[in-house]
This record gives C-alpha cells, structure tokens and sequence, in this order.
C-alpha cells in the first residue's frame, strides 16, 4: 500500500499532511494518557504494534503473479481504537521510508492516512457493530480485519487517483479512470492476503484473550460474557 | 483448548500456498511487488512526464540485503509477541498454581490449629 518516495506531486502531499497529522497527535495524547492510567496495558500495545511489524514485513506471492503485504492494524484498531494505531502504523511506515525505501518521508502523510487511519477506522467499525450485533466474536475479527485491509489498499487508490487523473486534470470521468487502474493492481492481489490476514488476526487475538482477557474486560473492547464463552468453547 | 480455528487458519494457509504453487509452475508470472506497479500505471496516464518530486535518501544497496532488513522486521516483531504472551501464559500458569498452594497451605494451617 505504500505510494513510493517523490510519486505525489505538490499540493497533494501536502493536503495528506495535514489530515494525518492531527490524527497522530491525537493518537500520541491518547497513548500517553493510557499508559499513565494503566501501565499494564504496555505489553499488550507492544504487542499490537510488533504485529503491524510483522505483517506488513510479509510480502506474500498472491494471485496474478504480484506480491504485496497484509497491514496487520486491524488488531491494533480492535484492542486500541483507530488513534493509537495510526501511532503505531506511523512507527512501522517511518522504519520502512528510511531502512527499506519502501514508501517515504514526503508521502509518509498518505501513506499514515491509508494504513493507520481509515483502514484502522473501517475495522474498528465494523467490529463495534459486528460485536452489537452478537456475531461469533472470531468471524466479527475476521471481517474487521480484512476488510481494513481493503479499505487501506482502496484509500492508497484514491490517493493516486486523485493526484494522478486521466487526462491530467481533476475531473470525475478522470479520477474514476484513474481509479479503477489502481484499484485493478491492489485490490485483485489483496484479496486473497486480506482473508489471510483476517484468519491470522483471529488466531492472534484468541491467544490474547487466552492469556490476558481481564485487560480486554477492562478496556471495554470485550464483553466479559463473550470471553467466558470463547473460553467455554476452546477450554 | 479445542484447535478448532488454527485448523481453519492453517487450511486458509495451505489453499494459498496450492495456488502460488499451481500459479508459479505454470504461467511465467514474475512475482514483482505490488507496490512498485502504480509507477507503471502513473507513467501511462501521465505520458511518462511525470518527474517524481523527491528520492529515498537510502535505498539497500541489494535485493539481499533488502530481504536481510524486512526479515529483521518480521524478527523483532515476531520475537517480542512472542515474548509478551509467553510471560503472560506462565504467568497465569502460575499464578494459579501458587494460588493454588497458598489455599492448600491456608487450610493445612487451619487443619492443624
């Protein structure tokens, strides 16, 4: 999902700037408010953010011959919310700019606002209203993570579409053309890595709970009936 | 502890890797990255006029050490997951088994008085 260094031209850059930063500093208060309240949560925030460090350092081989990674912040926005996870992704983004000249620092803004904003905001959604809604808790993190990670792959579309419109100027006709190109390249190889992403997710958070559930209780993520039932069902 | 979802999950897995064999033994699909192909597409619809506005200020000098700095990635953050739900799980482990034998001293003690 990352749009290489220099590939924005002027005011787009710019204009991805300013929406992810806000988000950030936003996020960075809430992280530290968090860790003061409850210190026992640090581990659990490692956690979350190495798992970002992990999947989005796997590129997988997908379908049609091209390899891409899974983003991994669906956890993150399940266990943090969409603000401390544009913290986290922004870590992971910045490490990526200067080690592996994967991204960059001038689209190190759109790329915040694709993997740590939106995408996290779509999972944490879908999650929230999958839990109201009573659905099997694994199938709700499935769906939540996966389709943040569509939604991370059709925002870097946007992104590109909208600096880089058929005919080179911004029209609607252009930007859909535009659009449908990139989205062509992304969403065709993401699909198969975003339901593996998912299954992993699920996996990753059934071992949190398993070991570390009353956190959860207290952070409201989950219901302390749904884990005694997740319990009763893996005991 | 049913292994239920990890069957699903290695399943999921496993039909992946059938279809990156079947894929890789018989088309001559080159396996590029994803993310190097917009620039592609942004040459076509710009007619190849696009100059891009800034360069990496490092790039890894080498495909290998490319795969050298994304392994390292997936390591750190593999090992400190890791980590964190080891401690956890002897943790609770036990804790509960001292729990445990603080209760059965507890009523040895009031056995005894």
């Amino acid at each position: 999902m990352h749009i290489m260094e220099g590939f924005l031209p002027t005011p787009w850059w710019q204009i991805w700037f300013a929406v992810s930063i806000p988000v950030i500093a936003y996020g960075i208060y809430k992280m530290d408010k968090l860790i003061k309240e409850k210190r026992e949560i640090l581990p659990l925030l490692a956690v979350a953010g190495a798992f970002i460090f992990v999947l989005s350092s796997l590129k997988m081989p997908s379908v049609t011959g091209s390899c891409s990674h899974p983003t991994g912040t669906g956890v993150a926005a399940i266990m943090f919310g969409p603000a401390i996870t544009a913290v986290l992704s922004t870590i992971v983004l910045i490490y990526q700019a200067l080690f592996l000249a994967h991204g960059g620092l001038t689209t190190l803004g759109a790329n915040v606002l694709s993997m740590g904003i939106i995408g996290p905001v779509a999972s944490y959604v879908i999650y929230k209203t999958g839990m109201k809604a009573k659905l099997n808790f694994y199938l709700v993190v499935f769906l939540a993570t996966a389709f943040g990670d569509w939604a991370t792959y059709i925002v870097t579309s946007t992104e590109l579409a909208l600096a880089f419109p058929a005919g080179g100027v911004l029209t609607f006709a252009g930007f859909m053309s535009s659009f449908g190109k990139f989205v062509a390249i992304f969403a065709i190889t993401q699909v198969p890595l975003a339901i593996m992403e998912g299954a992993v997710s699920a996996l990753l958070l059934k071992y949190v709970i398993n070991v570390k559930s009353d956190i959860l209780v207290e952070m409201k993520v989950i219901e302390a009936s749904v884990v005694r039932k997740i319990r009763g069902l893996s005991a | 502890m049913s292994r239920k979802l990890e069957i699903i999950v290695f399943t999921i897995i496993l039909i992946f890797a059938a279809q990156f064999f079947y894929m890789s033994s018989t088309t001559d699909a080159e396996y590029g990255g994803a993310d190097d192909k917009p620039e592609g597409v942004i040459e076509e619809i710009t007619g190849g006029t696009y100059k891009p506005i800034a360069e990496p200020i490092w790039e890894p000098p080498s495909g290998e050490i490319e795969s050298l700095l994304f392994g390292l990635q997936a390591a750190i953050g593999a090992g400190i997951i890791g980590y964190f739900l080891g401690y956890y799980r002897a943790k609770n482990n036990y804790g509960n088994k001292l729990e445990y034998k603080d209760k059965k001293k507890l009523e040895s003690d009031r056995n005894s008085l």
